[in-house]
């Protein structure tokens, strides 16, 4: 009796010790997303939930790393002369389903870009300075743009190229968006294939075996959109979920301090800043300036910004998750001076003054809007920039509301001062300063984002001549003078650039990245 | 009994004639979709694009006239976001939601009955008061809090249950249902209970004022004066008549939990149509809106009819159609 006894225990613990090795070797993620793709078509909605997915199944010519650096991924090499870039790509590469890739498939993906029909936000975007597209032959990709294009490997980045043979269809754009979300025609060179999509349950990846990349660390990938960021939590203290995206800022320390835990945080290219209606008449919302729009002097806009405790907000409001900024993008990201690398200080005194200085020594009123619930504690920063602004005597009505009303109040000019975010995605200063602060200029498609009637045309010259530079260093320093022109101006307040945060088991490694894309290639078994 | 239901109908096309006007007109105040759908950093003719390609760059009416022709033919259009079609995107969903709305009913109606009756049968008990007292609690504590706790409780603490998300679901044709196996059903019990726990409550103060109405009542007391059995009385003579009301708030109440589970979905990341219509609303995704109220109301509808019917049945002295007195 005795010997049976001990005999099932034995095996009852071999087994336990076998199970806990083989899991060890072929371990399964699951990762919890803030929000659910609204479709598989890497060509169907240029979105960061999209895109992250994307990015998995399927590789870009070039890729850019953590820090928004363009490197190799099917092009080898690549060299340029003029207008003419030529790509060199890989050899060694096939797609998911086993068929070789080739520079076919790279004329059929960029070809079908246009015709995605209904695309709520288009590919095109990034082919647009784009000439045309040649094959000279079946590894060499001949590109010839439109003018100088200094960001086509940035745009490039975001292309992911589909295989031809699996994507053909009946329809101009071959496999349509609808047949590709069911997996149809879903075949690409990343280091994942496509498995499964149940809406709004679960999205599932395995392994790509013809990848011909490092082999990346999970056998099976189940994605799992979970909105409410609680719950997110909560599975992943219950063990439902490996990692967690954007765990809400409240619970992080205590997240921390759980020895299960492991916290990521990444510096982010998202800027969170004040806007400021500087035209002549005064915007909606302001009072006590007789007709004027103090916000086109200087002086009130400089006050402003000494006015605000960036370092206070970052502490108290973000829980440490951010960083006070001095400029559009953090420096040293591309295009961005030390000048402004650090956030102006705090000083209430000489806000003062420049007020009194100013003609407003008792102050006015104005409107600051901002969404509830777009950026990360968007509506609190607001209100903690207004209690801010009553000490150098400035009252300020804040006006919060869901963002797709924020949105379109916003660009109705409806607000004296508002607050909003800008991810750069290229990780350089052209893409900041092209949309939010040059000149409004719909045709050209310049400054569109730029709702404050800022204007500086000294400035506009500088970007219009960055972004057919190309030379990097030339770039670099012309996209210096007008980042360094904007901020002496006082035309736009960076307030902070937040931080992306990931949590994750304790035996799971993810670097994060500045684009805030949360990559299961990435992630890593901890040793 | 037929022209009831055909006069049902047509109340119910107008509802949503109406229905469907208000919310076209709504979200066209609330904002403009291409803001919420274009990268900020498209340029204003790529976004001009966009409006053409969705008919957002015609006149309102003009737009309502198409949406309510294409609706004629039973086309509702499709979602901005993913380019599918409105209706088929809420009946992929509509079965997670109705599972989760039939066991949350049920479990209310098996508890929250028997509670009742008791609670009406010895009002003075200790055991009543406290049932009374905990129904209270039960229906002022917010949905989203309960189902937080049950989170922290059986999912984080104790780890029995999942704390969201679906599970494995059983194909039946095109309907998926996680409630026949084990590790769907897994996924069901949290967010069924916190449902359940306000409807529960409810059902209990319902039927105990039912019971109390109806234990002074001549035919309960001749019931007993002949001599019958308790349990005959009670299920039987009390339980028929109490079925009125509760047939009446289980009904409208199954048909508030299956139209709007918005909440109890979202904090367990519940796959059904409540976390569909909130994150369309947030993206001004028009076409799924409109198509989810369409089919609530004729839901709703459905719903009531189908009560009026059970009454019918329950009790004959009830005629449908108005008619002649008795």
């Amino acid at each position: 009796m005795k010997l049976i006894r001990k005999t099932i225990l034995l095996s009852v613990m071999a087994a336990c010790f076998l199970g806990a090795v083989g899991m060890a070797q072929a371990r399964d993620l699951t990762i919890a997303l803030r929000s659910e793709p609204s479709s598989m078509d890497p060509q169907f909605h240029s979105l960061t939930p999209n895109t992250q997915l994307s990015e998995t199944l399927f590789d870009p010519l070039v890729r850019t790393d953590g820090n928004a650096k363009p490197v190799p991924s099917l092009a080898e090499s690549w060299t340029v002369d003029g207008n003419v870039w030529t790509f060199k790509l890989r050899t060694d590469v096939k797609f998911s389903d086993g068929s070789p890739f080739t520079a076919e498939d790279v004329l059929f993906t960029y070809d079908r870009v246009p015709k995605v029909p209904n695309s709520p936000s288009s590919y095109s975007l990034y082919l647009s300075s784009i000439d045309k597209v040649e094959a000279p032959d079946p590894h060499t990709i001949k590109i010839t743009t439109k003018g100088p294009s200094p960001v086509l490997l940035a745009n490039l980045s975001m292309v992911p190229i589909m295989s031809h043979k699996a994507a053909a269809g009946p329809a101009p754009e071959g496999k349509t968006t609808v047949e590709l979300n069911r997996g149809d025609g879903l075949v690409g060179t990343g280091p994942y294939k496509f498995v499964s999509w149940k809406r709004g349950a679960e999205i599932v990846f395995e392994r790509n075996e013809h990848y011909w990349g490092d082999k990346p660390d999970w056998d099976k990938v189940t994605y799992r959109p979970i909105s409410n960021s609680a719950a997110r939590v909560a599975a992943l203290l219950a063990g439902d979920v490996d990692v967690i995206e954007d765990p809400p800022t409240d619970d992080l320390p205590k997240l921390k301090k759980d020895k299960n835990l492991y916290i990521q945080e990444t510096p982010s290219v998202r800027v969170i800043y004040l806007a400021m209606n500087q035209g002549q008449e005064p915007p909606p919302g302001m009072e006590g300036t007789d007709g004027k729009n103090p916000l086109a002097d200087k002086r009130v806009r400089q006050a402003l910004s000494l006015a605000i405790d960036r370092k206070a907000i970052v502490e108290r409001i973000m829980d440490g998750v951010g960083l006070p900024a001095g400029n559009l993008l953090a420096y040293p990201a591309f295009g961005t001076s030390e000048k402004h690398s650090k956030a102006e200080v705090v000083n209430t005194e000489q806000a003062k003054k420049l007020m009194a200085e100013a003609g407003y020594p008792d102050g006015f009123t104005l409107s600051l809007g901002s969404p509830d619930g777009r950026y990360t504690n968007d509506k609190r920063i607001a209100q903690a920039v207004a209690a801010m602004w009553a000490r150098i005597g400035v009252k300020t009505n804040v006006e919060t509301m869901a963002p797709p009303v924020f949105f379109k109040q916003r660009n109705a000019y409806a607000f004296s001062t508002y607050l909003a975010g800008w991810a750069a995605s290229s990780g350089e200063m052209l893409n900041p300063l092209k949309s939010l602060v040059v000149t409004k200029n719909k045709e050209k498609g310049l400054g569109t984002t730029n709702w404050s009637k800022y204007s500086n045309p000294e400035m506009d010259k500088l970007v219009a001549e960055a972004s057919v530079t190309l030379d990097d260093d030339k770039r670099s320093k012309l996209l210096q003078q007008a980042g360094d022109m904007v901020m002496e101006d006082y035309g736009i307040l960076p307030l902070q650039f937040e931080l992306s945060v990931w949590a994750m088991k304790k035996d799971i490694r993810y670097g994060g990245r500045a684009d805030q894309m949360t990559l299961a290639q990435d992630m890593t078994l901890a040793k | 009994m037929l022209a009831t239901i055909v006069r049902r109908l047509l109340q119910t096309l107008l509802v949503v004639l109406i229905m469907s006007a208000l919310v076209f007109g709504g979200l066209y105040l609330v904002g403009d979709p291409v803001d919420m759908l274009a990268s900020p950093e498209a340029t204003e003719a790529q976004r001009e694009l966009i409006r053409q390609s969705f008919g957002l760059d015609q006149p309102l009416w003009r737009q309502y006239g198409i949406f309510l022709s294409k609706a004629l033919q039973l086309d509702f259009g499709a979602s901005f976001l993913t380019g599918e079609s409105a209706m088929h995107l809420i009946l992929e969903r509509m079965p997670a939601t109705l599972e989760l709305a039939t066991l949350a009913m049920f479990l209310s109606l098996v508890i929250g009955v028997p509670l009742g009756v008791y609670a009406g049968l010895k009002p003075n008990s200790k055991g009543a008061r406290g049932v009374m007292a905990g129904s209270v609690l039960g229906f002022s504590l917010p949905n989203f809090w309960v189902g937080l706790m049950l989170i922290m409780l059986f999912a984080v603490m104790l780890g029995w249950l999942p704390a969201g998300g679906r599970g494995a679901v059983e194909s039946f044709g095109p309907i998926k249902l996680s409630i026949f196996n084990w590790d769907g059903f897994k996924n069901l019990i949290l967010p069924a209970s916190t449902i359940a726990v306000a409807k529960c409550a409810l059902i209990i103060r319902v039927t105990r004022a039912a019971t109390r109405e109806c234990l002074p009542q001549d035919y309960i007391k001749f019931a007993r004066a002949k001599g019958l059995r308790e349990r005959r009385v009670l299920g039987v003579h009390l339980m028929k008549n109490i079925l009125i009301p509760i047939v009446t708030i289980g009904g409208l109440e199954y048909g508030q939990v299956f139209a709007f589970a918005v909440v109890t979905e979202t904090v367990f990341s519940w796959p059904g149509m409540g976390k569909l219509l909130i994150d369309s609303i947030i993206t001004l995704d028009r076409p799924v809106v409109v198509a989810y109220l369409m089919l609530t109301v004729v839901f709703l509808a459905t719903l009531n009819l189908l009560v009026d019917i059970a009454y019918t049945v329950l009790d004959p002295r009830v005629r449908l159609g108005g008619g002649s007195a008795t």
